[in-house]
């Protein structure tokens, strides 16, 4: 019996969620008296052994170029016939672009039921129940799984990876791959941009901000932090900022460690996609502001003041 | 070409989360119900264009619920599309769900359109199961949607951008921002709805793989800690030393 953990990578390198994930997983089998192994399609350049650094004793390779092209029916065919060949009881996917279109499909061939967007590990006192975000992160609830496997995909940044020693035994297996049915035409990749979901810092900015031309003070804020960008839905909607950093319930759901709100005002829908930041920060000229109720840190002030004075003292403080 | 488009029945953004029977319920009560935001802005709309630019298209729409999903229904009809199917049955089971619609789906449809997510449950799953017992391609989370003849040309999110896919019908697409722009029903729309057929099936057998034991609310804020304009050093050294965020 084992736990699989779907392991995921762009350009050779492996995603911060799938560490995460791995974490997870072997955490699971830890708990569950089995052993942890990784799957990885596709070639890598990254040292697979090394993911025995995060409890995987071993890890399956489909080294199949066909495979660094994400075919969500390629891939699901593939993941559940390795998991069915490891004797896979739970199977682990991150809940990223790459796991929502694959979790699903893969856990219809398993006959396995899926809890999508899980948060937290699984309770094994009683039965197998696994706590999930819902109404976009305004509450959690706890699901039950019934069936013999089970598939777990899991929110990215909620669960700390822990990197300890060993090395994990690679392995290649040999799986027939389907040629893929859908064509990839084109691929557009903001290169050396931090991905919004996986972000340790998020800046955001909204309408308070008036305009893009103003984003200047933003970016530079961001650029200091290494923070990834984000805004509000009016902003996304002005074509002020590209649309997939609109965050909320109707936007990207996000959890970072840090969360820092320029000229939001906090409405409902924006803080059911943001509020479970570890810690938020918020910068708005208008104490009556909702998004202060929600905030852990806040400067009432004009933004354009306090962003620049924010950036500079963040730059005197790393120079000590 | 046959579209079906599936609808979901969510809480609207603004309803005050809460529950009852011990935490294992939503409390409905005062509750306003919407279509599902993604459902309707963008693959209903997207599915209502390809109809426009091809008398020859009928778009369907399915939903999974009971008959208080039936308001949701018509307001999706008057939106567009020819008819509506309700499969009789609740659940929160995504396999469950997944496994009605495809017993639908089966029945000759071409393209099924889902919303990227519910903003209720959030599981982004339904879509790609469907696609699993269709056995047909799925695309997530798609921001463009093309079609020429039965070749679908999508541009899909991923990780740190988009990529641009074709592919041969039958497909599932799940919808996002950017397929389509939110449309307001008008007053023929709304009275033509009214006369749509408005099918109602019973769910087919299959299995229900899990189940909502009980749900929780996040742990309330200790309360804000305000720092003043004039001493924005003082919130680098909490971010830094309490928070250790920074
Ligand atoms: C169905 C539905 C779904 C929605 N989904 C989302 C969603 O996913 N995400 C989302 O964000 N919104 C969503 N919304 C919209 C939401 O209700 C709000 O309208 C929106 O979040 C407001 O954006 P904002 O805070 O940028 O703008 P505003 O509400 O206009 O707030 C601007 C803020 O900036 C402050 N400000 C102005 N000038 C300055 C200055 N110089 N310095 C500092 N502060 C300043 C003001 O005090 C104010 O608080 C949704 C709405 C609906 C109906």
């Amino acid at each position: 019996m084992s736990v699989l953990i779907f392991v995921d990578h762009s350009e050779g390198h492996i995603k911060k969620a799938s560490f995460e994930a791995l974490t997870y997983g072997a955490k699971i089998a830890e708990q569950t008296g089995t052993t942890a192994e990784a799957l990885v399609l596709g070639t890598v350049s990254d040292d697979l052994a090394a993911l025995g650094k995060y409890g995987v004793k071993k890890v399956h390779q489909v080294n199949n170029e066909s495979l660094n092209h994400l075919d969500a029916q390629v891939y699901a065919k593939v993941i559940a016939e390795a998991a069915t060949a490891s004797g896979a009881t739970v199977v682990v996917i991150s809940h990223t672009q790459t796991g929502k279109a694959i979790a699903g499909r893969v856990a219809v061939r398993l006959k396995a039921g899926l809890v999508a967007g899980a948060c937290a590990l699984p309770d094994t006192s009683n039965g197998f129940v696994v706590k999930k975000t819902v109404f976009s992160g305004k509450a959690f609830a706890n699901v039950s799984i019934s069936s013999p496997v089970k598939v777990i995909s899991l929110n990215p940044n909620s669960y700390t990876t822990i990197a300890g020693e060993g090395t994990a035994e690679v392995s290649q297996l040999s799986i027939a791959v389907d040629a893929p049915k859908v064509k990839v035409t084109a691929v557009n990749k903001v290169s050396g941009e931090i991905p919004l979901t996986e972000a340790e810092i998020v800046v955001s900015g909204g309408r308070g901000l008036k305009g893009p031309e103003n984003w200047g003070i933003l970016l530079d804020l961001a650029k200091e932090l290494g923070a990834a960008t984000a805004c509000s839905r009016p902003v996304g909607d002005a074509h002020w900022r590209p649309h997939h950093e609109h965050v909320g319930q109707t936007g990207v759901q996000v959890a970072p460690n840090l969360y820092i709100a320029i000229g939001i005002s906090g409405a409902i829908q924006h803080l059911a996609g943001v509020n479970r930041s570890k810690i938020i920060v918020v910068i708005n000229k208008d104490p009556e502001a909702p998004f202060f109720k929600a905030a852990d840190y806040g400067i009432v002030g004009d933004a354009f003041e306090v962003v620049p004075k924010l950036t500079e003292e963040i730059k005197k403080m790393k120079a000590k | 070409m046959k579209i079906l488009v599936c609808v979901s029945k969510t809480p609207d953004t603004t309803s005050k989360i809460a529950f009852t029977d011990g935490n294992s319920k939503f409390d409905e009560n005062g509750v306003q119900w919407i279509i599902n935001p993604y459902d309707e802005w963008y693959s209903l709309v997207r599915a209502i264009e390809l109809k426009e630019k091809d008398p020859a298209t009928t778009v369907h729409l399915v939903t999974v619920g009971g008959a208080d999903a039936e308001p949701i229904i018509r307001k999706a009809l008057a939106l567009g599309g020819d008819e509506a199917i309700r499969v009789n049955a609740d659940g929160s089971d995504s396999y469950f769900i997944a496994s009605q619609i495809a017993a639908i789906a089966k029945d000759g449809y071409d393209l099924v359109f889902t919303g990227k997510e519910t903003i209720d449950y959030n599981g982004s799953s339904i879509g790609a199961m469907v696609a699993e017992l269709l056995d047909v391609p799925y695309i997530s989370l798609a921001t463009k949607f093309e079609l020429n003849g039965t070749t679908a040309t999508v541009t899909r999110e991923i990780e740190g951008g988009e990529e641009v896919a074709e592919l041969a019908l039958p497909a599932v697409v799940s919808c996002q921002k950017g397929v389509a722009e939110q449309r307001i029903p008008n007053m023929r729309g709304i009275m033509a709805a009214r006369t749509k057929p408005l099918k109602v099936v019973e769910p087919a057998a299959t299995d229900t793989l899990t189940s909502i034991v009980s749900f929780e609310l996040p742990p309330a804020k200790a309360g804000v800690k305000l720092v003043s304009p004039d001493n924005v050093g003082e919130l680098v050294r909490l971010l830094h030393e309490e928070a250790k965020a920074i």
